[in-house]
Formats: C-alpha cells, structure tokens, sequence
C-alpha cells in the first residue's frame, strides 16, 4: 500500500466568506425584526388578529409558490453550470429571475391596494410591522432579481462569473426565499 | 510617490494635525469645565469650549478626508490629479473661513457673531454641530463643490476602481446631506428631523463609506492582497452600512415628537449598525493575515489595525449600548451619549484619518517608510492616544451609568445638577486620561520631527 501522498482537500467553503457575512447578517436584522413581531403579536392579539384579517392570503400563498420555485430552478441552474452546461443554466437563471419578478409584481399590488385604503407605518403597530416587514423583504427580491438576472445574461452569453460568485448568488437568493418562508406563516397565517 | 499632484495632500494633512491638536486643547479645557464651572470665564463660557470643540472635530476630519483623496484618488486613478491649482486654492479658502469662524465664536459673543454675519437673511445658525455663521456654510459649500469637480474630474477620466468609486460616492452624500444644514423650519420637531439627515446620516452613513475605502486602500498597499478580494469585502460592509445605516437614523427619533413606529424601526436596524463595523474588524486582520508583503511601515498597518477595532468599539458596541428605545428611555443625553460620541469618532474617524496620514507622509517625502525610531515614536503615541481614549471612554461611562441611576431611574431622582456633583470623581479622571491623549499627541507631533531630513536620493514605490 502506498502512504497517503495527496492529503484530502481542505474544506472549502462553497460562495464568498463575505457574502455569507452579509447574509448572516440580513437573517439577523430579519430575526430580530421577527423576534419584534413576536413579542408585539403577544401582547396585542386582538390587533395582530383583526390586521392580518385584512390581508390577501390568496395572493401572498401564489408568491410564496413563485419563490420556491426560483429557488428549486437556481438549483437546477447550479448543477447545470457545474457541469458546464452554461447556456441551460442561463435559460434557467432566466426562469428563476421571471418567478421572482411574478413575485414583485404580485407584492406590488398588493401594497397598491393598501397604500390605496390610506394606510401607512402610522396606522397601527401591526400596520407598521406589515408594511415595514413587506417592503423591507420586497427590496431584498428585487437585489435578487437583479443579481440572477446579471448571472442569467452572463451565462447566455457564454461568459458566466465564477462558480464562486455563481454560489454566492444562490446563496443571497435562498436566503431571500428563507426569510419569505418564515415572514409568511408569521404575517399572514399564524 | 506615482504623481506629483498628489503631493497637495500634504497641505491638507498638515491643517487637519493642527486643528486636531486645537480640538483636543480646547478638550481639556471643556474637561476642566465641567469640575470647575468657572475655568477661564468669561472669556471661554463652556459653551463656546463645546462649540469649538466639536467644531474642530469635524473641520480636521474634513480636511483629513480631502488630504486622502487627493491622495488616493491619482494613485488609483493612474493619472495626475485634474487640477492641483484648484486644490491648493480650495484649501486656503477652507483653512482662512475655518479660522475666522473659530475667532469668531472666541472673540464675539455667539449672538454678536449671528448678527454681524447676517443670519437673519438666512437663518442657519444655533444648532448643535450646526452652529457655523451661514456664510461658512456657504463657504463649505463652494469648496465641497470645488473639491468633487477636481476628484470626480481625475475619477472619471481615469481608471475607475471600487475604492475611488465608494470614495466619490462617500464625498459626493457628505456633500449633497450637508445642504440640510439650511433647512431650518421653524417646527422643531421637523428642524430636529432634518438635522440628523445631516448629523446621522454622515457619521452612520455616507463618511463610512469614506472610511472604508480609505482603509480598503491602505490594506491594499501595505497587504500586497488582491484587489478583487478588498473590493469584494468592500461592497458588502457598504451595502451593509446603508441597510442599517439609514433607517438605523430612527434611533434619534424616539422622544423628538415623531410617530412612534420610530421607536421599532430605529431600534431593529440600529442594533445591527455595529455589524458593517464588525466586518470592517473581520475584513482587516483577514487581509493582514493574508499578506504577500511585509509592509516597512509597521505604523501605518498598526493604525490600520486600531482603526478596525476601535471603530467597532466605539461606534459598534458602545452605540449599542444605548441604541433600543427602552434603554434610550433612560439614558437619552447622559454621559452615555458622550462616552459612545468620544470612542466613535476617535476610532473610526480620528483613527481613519491618522492611518492614511501615516501610510501617506513618509511617501510624499520620498521614503517608503519613516525611520525605526520615528515609526517606534509613532507607535507609542498610538499606544497613548488610544489606551487613554479607553479610559476616557470607561470614565465617562461611568458617569453616565451613574447619572442615569441617579437622575432618572431610582424612585426619588436627584436633580440635574445634584448629580453632576455626585458624578465628579468620574470627570477628574477623565480630565487625567485627557491629559495623558494630550501627551499620546505631543510625542505623535514629535514622531514628525523626529523623520529628520527626507532621504535625497530615496525613489519610493
């Protein structure tokens, strides 16, 4: 038997150290924003009850639909890309920007039609967290649209970016859907 | 040096130590003032010690600032700075309106000085931070103008890196929020709402993204570490800044008569400020770690180093300290505020400023690094400066635990002046640890003489 002469490959992290600094950090702000909820949610039931009545809960279950399944076909993309099959990727990358912007569009509607009754951050302690939690995370899918869409165009065009900075990417777009995930049942369910 | 323009920044970097060490003299005057109410009254009230104080704090930083882009930003660009006439010419303006107005706030009466200078045209003056005559406003306004024309010039015609991008971006928020410094409505709840769009929304804001390209630049010159790797680390602590740096503004929001929705939003995105700060720490001792280079300036990389954490003390911990509406409740004011205040702006601007002052002069002279004894010299005076700044900050924090015990939290609250008694021993021993900062700063300025000669014949890198 031959000694070992290649030691195994140092564990590598897949994606950017500081990109998952950064959403580490984004889950924070969302938990602790979570965390508010909560404790609010308790202590006000009767208001958090009669806020979320209010609520489409039709139109946030098609988004939470559209979300999971961006994140099912970045995945998708991913393995494509790993094995080389840039352009497959690119169309799918593509399909997962779509989802995300079906999300957009959806949300923004939805906001629309509150905005539209007059209601605003001042409305009610639950309105504030409403609106704050919505908008903030509404903003998060927009940089992923944006991101994927970048990546897509890349991958299209036969130059995609590192598979590092394509993991990086994934990474920012799970944690969009994982904080949705949470924020949904919590908002409009629960 | 790459470009001879860059040498303006000299100039820049010699006012901003100067009006540093009026900053801290007048420091520990305001220290003494506080023990003994009367110290040089009448002809230094205690409010005009405040007023200059803080004053010279943010005119030294803004120099400093100015002296390192007109450093970097040629470096980075790969071209000479577009006009160096322009920089010079700016930078007497700034210095000769800078200290007519600190004669003006020492010689006239603060009133007196409103008048004299036609405030009534344009009411700008008698705010906190704000209190400059409304025509040194105008005149920063025309040298911030001046000074973005002559970087963005150079930037834009030249190599565009991250840095000089994050850098531009910075100056060009410092500039464009400092316009609300005009906005005085006579509601004071709006007039307060405004202010820290000023206030804030450069010290938590826009000058962060100055600091950390200023720091990202230093780490790629005395760390030799890819570019790629600096930028990339950049983006993210700025995207991070402005997440909760922005809204993070609501913090001041609680008990100033604005909607209460204020007192959950400032709180959940102030209590993730310290993060853009925390990275800042990660990020510097990752690139440091990481070096191909072993940098002969070991000051310049110290400072660096000290710049990492103390900005995440200062700013990062002993913000958070006070940031939750709960807790602000009670020490909203104190010495609480002053400790953060002190600790903050030493670490992450004074420090900043001193770091790229101190990568930078030996350059501008010719040598890629000052001598063993001028740069051991240095080191100390960082050791004094900043172990003190500690003490300074431990102490005042002290008295502002103290003062909220005393004056707001127990069930028979003292008076406001009762408790500054009480809380006495704590400002002796700040006034101590101010003096010794006094020292850190007199060997710091001896470092300089101690360079000796600039080598003739030295070719830097």
């Amino acid at each position: 038997m031959h000694a070992i002469t290649h030691p195994l490959p140092a564990r590598q992290l897949k994606g950017d150290l500081a990109v998952w600094i950064l959403i580490l950090s984004e889950l924070l702000v969302f938990g602790l924003f979570f965390l508010g909820y909560a404790v609010a949610a308790r202590r006000h039931p009767a208001l958090f009850e009669a806020g979320q009545a209010t609520l489409d809960t039709g139109a946030a279950t098609l988004n939470t639909l559209a979300l999971l399944a961006a994140s099912a076909v970045v995945v998708m993309a991913i393995e494509r890309l790993e094995r080389q099959r840039t352009r497959e990727a690119g169309r799918l990358l593509a399909l997962a920007a779509l989802l995300g912007s079906l999300f957009l569009v959806n949300k923004a509607l939805e906001l629309h039609h509150h905005l539209a009754l007059g209601i605003t951050l001042s409305t009610s302690l639950f309105h504030m967290f409403y609106l704050g939690l919505v908008s903030f995370h509404f903003m998060h899918v927009l940089a992923g649209v944006i991101v994927l869409s970048w990546v897509a165009r890349r991958c299209l065009r036969d130059t995609p970016p590192e598979l590092n900075t394509v993991w990086s990417a994934g990474a920012y777009w799970h944690m969009v859907d994982l904080v949705w995930v949470v924020l949904f049942p919590l908002v409009y369910l629960l | 040096m790459k470009y001879q323009s860059q040498k303006v920044a000299r100039l820049y970097f010699m006012a901003a130590i100067g009006l540093f060490t009026g900053q801290i003299l007048f420091g520990l005057i305001l220290g003494l003032q506080y023990v003994i109410g009367d110290f040089l009254f009448p002809a230094v009230p205690f409010n005009v010690a405040r007023m200059v104080h803080t004053n010279l704090l943010i005119v030294w930083l803004l120099f400093g600032f100015m002296g390192a882009a007109y450093y970097l930003v040629p470096e980075e660009a790969e071209r000479e700075l577009f006009s160096p006439k322009l920089a010079v010419a700016l930078f007497w303006i700034f210095l000769v309106a800078g200290a007519l107005t600190i004669l003006g706030y020492l010689l006239v009466p603060y009133s007196g000085l409103a008048r004299l200078t036609g405030n009534d045209l344009l009411p700008t003056m008698g705010r906190e931070f704000l209190e400059q005559p409304t025509i040194t406003k105008l005149g920063i306004v025309v040298v911030a103008l001046g000074f973005l024309y002559n970087i963005g010039m150079t930037i834009l015609s030249g190599r565009k890196t991250v840095i000089n991008m994050v850098l531009l971006t910075g100056l060009v928020g410092l500039a464009v929020l400092f316009l609300f410094a005009f906005y005085n409505p006579d509601n004071l709840v709006k007039d307060k709402y405004y202010w820290w769009w000023v206030v804030h929304l450069w010290v938590e804001g826009v000058w962060e993204l100055i600091l950390g390209s200023i720091l990202a630049f230093v780490l790629v010159k005395v760390t030799g570490v890819d570019r790629e790797v600096i930028e990339k680390w950049l983006y993210v602590i700025i995207a991070m800044t402005l997440i909760t740096g922005i809204i993070g503004t609501g913090h001041h929001y609680y008990w100033i008569g604005t909607p209460g929705y204020w007192q959950w939003l400032g709180s959940v995105f102030s209590a993730l400020e310290p993060i853009p700060f925390f990275m800042m720490t990660v990020f510097a001792f990752n690139m440091i770690n990481k070096r191909r280079l072993n940098h002969p300036n070991k000051a310049a990389v110290l400072w660096a180093e000290g710049t990492a954490v103390m900005a995440f003390l200062g700013a990062g911990v002993w913000g958070f300290m006070h940031t939750l509406a709960p807790v602000n409740y009670y020490t909203h004011g104190t010495q609480i505020t002053a400790a953060h205040g002190h600790m903050a702006f030493y670490g992450a601007y004074a420090m900043i400023v001193l770091t790229i002052i101190s990568y930078a002069w030996p350059i501008l002279r010719g040598e890629k690094a000052a001598n063993q004894r001028a740069q051991v010299l240095e080191m100390w005076s960082f050791w004094l400066m900043t172990v003190s700044m500690v003490f300074i900050t431990l102490f005042l924090t002290g008295a502002g635990v103290l003062q909220t015990w005393l004056q707001r939290y127990t069930d028979d609250p003292l008076p406001f002046m009762v408790v500054q008694e009480k809380i006495a021993p704590f400002y002796w021993m700040r006034e101590a640890a101010g003096v010794v900062f006094l020292i850190g700063l007199l060997v710091y300025l001896y470092a300089f003489v101690a360079r000796g000669k600039p080598a003739e014949d030295a070719t830097a890198a």
